[in-house]
């Protein structure tokens, strides 16, 4: 078989530069054709989403604002380990590491903890690859459809940890929950 | 002496005219909108009013609001002028439409025309040629090659078809024997109508109708991403709003004239047995809904057009219009002259 006559697609159409007839010439057929064409859409289904009252649906998939862990005892999950910082392509993250007390064993779960852990949000690219890399399920990137929040100052692009660490009640809310399934 | 219940009439019929016209032009714009959207698959302006019906009036309004700027023109009267021709031309040739036969009203028979002047369509032809200086003046006051471009543009394509428009008018006038608008709408009684007769010359006509009204695929006078605005660019404000309009009330009155010369104007099938067994008030006031409802089909036809074909070129536009749609008429009216003296012609070669 001839390369030039293959169609993967089956959407091949040869094209031509032949001369029109008299009757193409006139155009008034194709002016008619693309008249039709035109009319059927004023009855199709219209594909406008009306803001306000209607929300377009978010893909299954979407990644929105990031969220430090707690676990049921609202504990801190992060351990500073430095995965996530190093799985970023964006250079977004940075951390600086501390030794847990004694005196705040209900607030970090293990002897260690993640006393600065900070997102530049101007880096950031919502990519998840933070979250792939996590290894104690410490950081999730939320469905949360507020994004970023717009700001005169670069440093408001900088999220610490009053921003990103998941706040108390929802921990316990959240185990709660788990505990009446 | 003239009766003076006439002054009134034909004031009223005016008035009402004028109203219908810009009620029409008004609406045209939201219902270019509309259709634009539906033909998009979208839905267009819905949030004044009740599905976007008082989006007009918003927009009035916006218009009225904006800044009245000028540029700093040589003319400056001229540039006021402009704007002022065009809408004035817009609602002059309103005059000598026949919007129905007749209303029996006050033991009156009210004809429903503002004037029957015997010359109607001549007189149409004028206003509209005059049309022309509304946006040549505008242009070439604003002092803005884009505007000049523009103007330069309407003007040497508005004259174009004019000459293609005229001669294929002359085929409809040698079937008709009459320019009087009133007599062409009674000759179309019943089916009759004059598209059936004169196919060509209704088609030659509409392309030039789609001409003289600047809109797409014609509308390289205002093309906007060539000549920003075209003519209207240095304009602002009301001024602006009046070009606007200008355009849909001339788009309703060709839209209007091609009703009323080709489509039977209030004319419909079974109007004298309406006439007959309804009484004249009842069967006119169907004739004119009926010439409306033949009008907004235009409308529409115009505004289906504009999404369907794409700009043409200049050149195009020209060839089409000298090397094409001129000979066509000529040939259109060889061809009508020949079929109106067949008998004479076959007396003549002694058949």
């Amino acid at each position: 078989m001839n390369i030039e006559s293959i169609s993967l697609s089956g959407r091949k159409k040869m094209v031509s530069n032949k001369e029109m007839t008299f009757l193409e010439k006139m155009y008034l057929v194709a002016i008619i054709k693309g008249l039709f064409i035109t009319i059927k859409h004023l009855f199709r289904r219209k594909v406008t989403i009306q803001y306000p009252e209607q929300v377009r649906e978010m893909s299954p998939v979407y990644r929105g604002q990031h969220q430090l862990k707690r676990d049921e005892e609202g504990r801190e999950n992060c351990t500073a380990c430095g995965l996530c910082a190093l799985s970023c392509p964006a250079e977004a993250i940075t951390m600086k590491a501390e030794e847990r007390k004694a005196d705040e064993k209900h607030l970090y779960r293990e002897e260690k903890y993640a006393s600065i852990y900070e997102i530049n949000m101007l880096r950031c690219i919502f990519c998840g690859l933070c979250e792939e890399a996590c290894p104690k399920d410490a950081i999730y990137l939320t469905t949360s459809k507020v994004l970023v929040p717009a700001s005169y100052e670069r440093e408001d692009f900088i999220f610490g940890k009053d921003k990103l660490v998941m706040p108390l009640d929802v921990a316990i809310r959240n185990a709660q929950l788990k505990n009446a399934n | 002496m003239i009766d003076s219940t006439i002054i009134i009439e034909k004031s009223v019929i005016i008035v009402a005219v004028f109203a219908i016209t810009m009620v029409m032009a008004m609406y045209s714009t939201l219902a270019e909108r509309k259709i634009a959207a539906w033909l998009q698959d979208r839905i267009g302006p819905n949030r004044a009013g009740k599905g976007g019906i008082l989006q007009p009036l918003a927009d009035g309004l916006k218009l009225f609001s904006k800044e009245e700027f000028e540029p700093n023109t040589p003319n400056r009267f001229l540039f006021f002028v402009g704007p002022a021709i065009a809408m004035s031309t817009a609602l002059m040739t309103s005059a000598v439409i026949p919007w129905g036969d007749k209303l029996h009203l006050f033991g009156r028979d009210i004809i429903l025309q503002a004037t029957d002047i015997d010359v109607a369509l001549l007189y149409i032809f004028g206003v509209v040629s005059v049309g022309v200086y509304g946006i040549m003046i505008g242009g070439w006051a604003s002092n803005n090659k884009f505007s000049l471009m523009g103007a330069v543009r309407a003007a040497s394509q508005m004259v174009s078809y004019e000459v293609a428009m005229g001669l294929s008018m002359i085929a409809l006038l040698m079937m008709t024997g009459t320019l009087s608008l009133r007599e062409i709408s009674a000759q179309q009684a019943g089916m009759n109508w004059n598209v059936f007769y004169q196919p060509v010359s209704f088609l030659i006509f509409l392309i030039c109708a789609f001409a003289e009204t600047n809109r797409t695929p014609f509308d390289l006078a205002e093309c906007e991403s060539e000549l920003i605005g075209g003519y209207h660019t240095e304009y602002s404000s009301m001024k602006m709003g009046f070009y606007l309009f200008a355009e849909y009330a001339n788009m309703f009155i060709s839209s209007t004239i091609l009703a009323v010369l080709f489509f039977g104007g209030y004319n419909y099938p079974g109007m004298s047995w309406a006439v007959e067994n309804w009484g004249v008030n009842s069967a006119n006031v169907i004739g004119i809904v009926v010439l409306f409802s033949k009008i907004c089909g235009f409308i529409f036809f115009y505004m289906w057009v504009r999404w369907t074909i794409p700009r043409f070129r200049y050149d195009q536009l020209m060839h089409l219009g000298w090397r094409i749609l001129i000979p066509l008429s000529i040939v259109n009216i060889i061809i009508t002259g020949i079929v109106i003296l067949r008998h004479d012609i076959m007396v003549y070669l002694g058949l």
